[in-house]
């Protein structure tokens, strides 16, 4: 099967590792991974953000980019909620045609491997491992035990359970600049329960929330560090 | 000054300041809300047709409001049928005057109230005050912020910020109860022993409604205390200020309310006390009934299809438990006596959405969607936050910033030439408009890598 990688705005510039992370599992499941240079971003933090023109600008693009793929795999639940719930709205039929593809990586790997696709695949990864489970990820594409089901097969890997899993971490895109206070409260707990678990990694589905967590255990000086789950389903931080 | 009205006085990101350092009110809140959410999914769980009831609820909802003229007149002409009184209130000023005349047309300086969030909402109390009329709460919790002089901070336990131990000496100072203990049961024994002399003496009860039924003519309100009972039986003379959006066509269609409504709020099967009654009866109950029907905002609500699904709100406060700024911000930081999700939609489109206070609301939000997936009426709420916050217009200052972010992301090429800048600056500008200085109030950033995902991508293939 021919992938194209969509790889999210922030994931290309601050995060390159998840991208060429996220390209190695989708080769080692099989499929042959391609990259539209002409992606750039799917619109969210406009749309969010009350820039509606924008955002419909942005996602009308990426529609256009991905509409004639096969399918479109990206390491980012938000990203791929966005493109699921609003391209739709936003671009019309290229934006429903393009929406229909796309999967946020997790996802994908679950239906792959149950159709028992995949069969080389045998990641690991040395590690007690905590699970972050972001919001757009879980209520807006019901990730819920998929992600966790891909870690348990990682040789080597400790799963650990936090306490209150569905809460919000805090980040929200531009609510974290705009509503810093509130916005670090929300961490702060996040942060706690993640620190009670004993883990030594957060591991999540969306770079976004774990750089704003990552930015908050720096701040802490806390050991507790963070990877994109793509890195660990890869076989660990390169 | 229990009342409150839905006014904020600051933007939702400077009142939250404040409320964020009271630490003990956060904590009273932490604790309230993780009960509250664990018991509320729990009495969901038990309902195997739940997401089905919620489906209906939403569209009977949306059907009443289709046809919310012809159901109010309806509404009046039975309620007049069955001995009643109907006025019409465009605003809180003239539902307040209405009721002051009520009660200064019997001659009453004096009235007992049914925990209502309309009446808050109209800021009754501090109103009738100013006429002479004392207006005392009988639910518990309002009972509690009136003799505190505190502004309700949640839609069903409007002291949800306080704790037993704050009650114990406020009731010991305000009642001269000898409460030697916090143990709630004395507590709401004191209550209860001076909430006993003030329903004999009453004479006149103001409460809101939950429901009406537009082919009976018949008004509700569920509550759990008896309070609402006892003043809606005892006292001669009652007037209700309702909502007009609480008007359904069929007395058929309260029972899928009275299933939702307690499982979502109290997370019980069923609240202890629901009281229905039709106009007035010769020799029981009340003989005198006013019904005031609310606008205030709410017609330009309904004017607007994207938003109008607010309206189906039956203030069950689910949303508020489960959302994780109002548990850290607490219920007064949104400025209004609607706090929470809910309030952050509807008091801006209530007052209108070039109120500068206000419209800060629809962005105290992380977005996250906890608030749609408990909402019984199944309001798209974080979808309507992000409707508002395009209707409340970007800041200028932010507005450069997201252009230039559009305008950077329109082009691969451009976005390239960004990244490089950032990498040289050491900003995230171009991916995360908005003051930098918010991420760095208590965030480090990324430490940028030396190329962009796509120039590894050319050099690897
Ligand atoms: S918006 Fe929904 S969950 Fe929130 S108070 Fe209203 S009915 Fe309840």
């Amino acid at each position: 099967m021919r992938v194209q990688l969509f790889v999210t705005c922030l994931n290309d510039a601050v995060f390159p590792k998840v991208g060429l992370a996220t390209a190695r599992v989708l080769e080692a499941v099989g499929c042959r991974v391609e990259f539209d240079e002409r992606q750039v971003c799917c619109g969210q933090m406009h749309l969010n953000s009350g820039d509606e023109a924008s955002g419909r600008d942005l996602a009308v693009r990426m529609a256009e980019v991905f509409a004639e793929a096969e399918a479109v795999v990206s390491p980012s639940g938000s990203c791929v909620a966005m493109a699921r719930h609003f391209w739709p709205k936003l671009a019309g039929d290229t934006g429903r045609i393009a929406a229909q593809k796309t999967f946020e990586l997790s996802e994908f790997l679950t239906h792959r491997l149950a159709q028992g696709l995949g069969r080389g695949w045998t990641p690991e990864f040395a590690g007690r491992v905590a699970w972050h489970s972001s919001c757009h990820g879980r209520r807006g594409l019901g990730l819920l035990d998929q992600p966790k089901a891909l870690l348990r097969q990682v040789r080597g890997l400790e799963l650990l359970e936090i306490e209150s899993e569905d809460q919000c971490c805090g980040f929200g895109g531009t609510f974290s600049v705009k509503n810093p206070d509130v916005s670090l409260a929300m961490m702060d707990d996040k942060l706690d329960a993640l620190e009670a678990t004993g883990a030594e990694w957060i591991t999540g589905t969306d770079s976004s929330c774990l750089m704003h967590l990552a930015g908050g255990l720096s701040r802490r000086g806390s050991r507790l560090k963070t990877i994109h789950l793509a890195e660990i389903l890869a076989g660990g931080a390169d | 000054m229990s009342g409150g009205g839905i006014t904020p006085s600051d933007r939702f990101e400077k009142a939250v300041k404040l409320t964020l350092a009271d630490g003990q009110m956060r904590a009273n809140l932490r604790h309230a809300t993780t009960t509250i959410r664990r018991k509320r999914q729990r009495a969901q769980d038990e309902v195997p047709d739940w997401q089905e009831l919620r489906d209906r609820a939403a569209r009977m909802k949306d059907d009443a409001h289709a046809r919310l003229p012809e159901l109010l007149i309806q509404l009046e002409e039975r309620v007049q049928d069955a001995g009643g009184r109907v006025h019409w209130a465009r605003d809180a000023a003239e539902a307040r005057e209405i009721v002051a005349a009520i009660a200064a047309g019997y001659g009453l300086n004096r009235v007992v109230k049914v925990k209502s969030m309309t009446t808050d909402e109209i800021e009754l109390n501090d109103f009738l005050a100013s006429r002479g009329i004392a207006a005392v709460e009988t639910d518990l919790a309002e009972l509690i912020c009136q003799l505190a002089g505190d502004r309700p901070s949640h839609i069903l336990v409007p002291a949800i910020h306080r704790n037993r131990r704050e009650i114990q000496e406020l009731f010991r100072r305000t009642l001269g109860a000898d409460l030697p203990t916090d143990n709630p049961a004395e507590l709401a024994e004191a209550a209860r022993l001076h909430l006993r002399r003030t329903f004999l003496a009453a004479e006149m009860a103001v409460s809101g409604a939950n429901f009406a039924v537009a082919e009976t003519g018949t008004v509700a309100v569920v509550e759990s205390e008896g309070n609402g009972r006892m003043c809606l039986t005892l006292p001669r003379v009652l007037a209700t200020v309702m909502g007009v959006e609480k008007v359904f066509p069929l007395w058929s269609d309260v029972e899928l309310m009275l299933r939702l409504l307690p499982r979502s709020s109290t997370a019980e099967r069923m609240n202890p006390y629901t009281s229905f009654w039709t106009g007035v009866r010769p020799g029981d109950g009340p003989q005198e009934f006013h019904l005031i029907l609310l606008d205030n905002g709410r017609s330009r609500v309904l004017a607007d299809p994207s938003t109008r699904e607010t309206l189906r709100c039956i203030r069950c406060s689910a949303c508020l438990n489960v959302c994780p700024v109002y548990e850290r911000a607490g219920g007064h930081a949104y400025g209004s006596v609607y706090p929470g999700p809910i309030g952050a939609i509807l008091t801006p489109q209530l007052l209108g959405m070039e109120h500068g206070e206000a419209n800060s609301l629809p962005g105290a939000s992380s977005l996250c969607g906890a608030c749609l997936e408990v909402c019984p009426v199944k309001i798209d709420i974080p979808r309507i936050l992000v409707e508002l916050r395009a209707k409340a217009g970007v800041k200028p200052a932010e507005s450069a910033g997201l252009k230039a972010a559009a305008w950077a992301m329109a082009s691969p090429r451009r976005f390239e030439a960004a990244i490089r800048w950032a990498r040289r600056g050491r900003g995230l500008a171009p991916l995360l408009p908005g003051p930098l200085s918010g991420w760095l109030q208590g965030r480090d950033l990324p430490e940028m890598p030396a190329r962009s995902f796509r120039e590894e991508w050319r050099r690897s293939r």
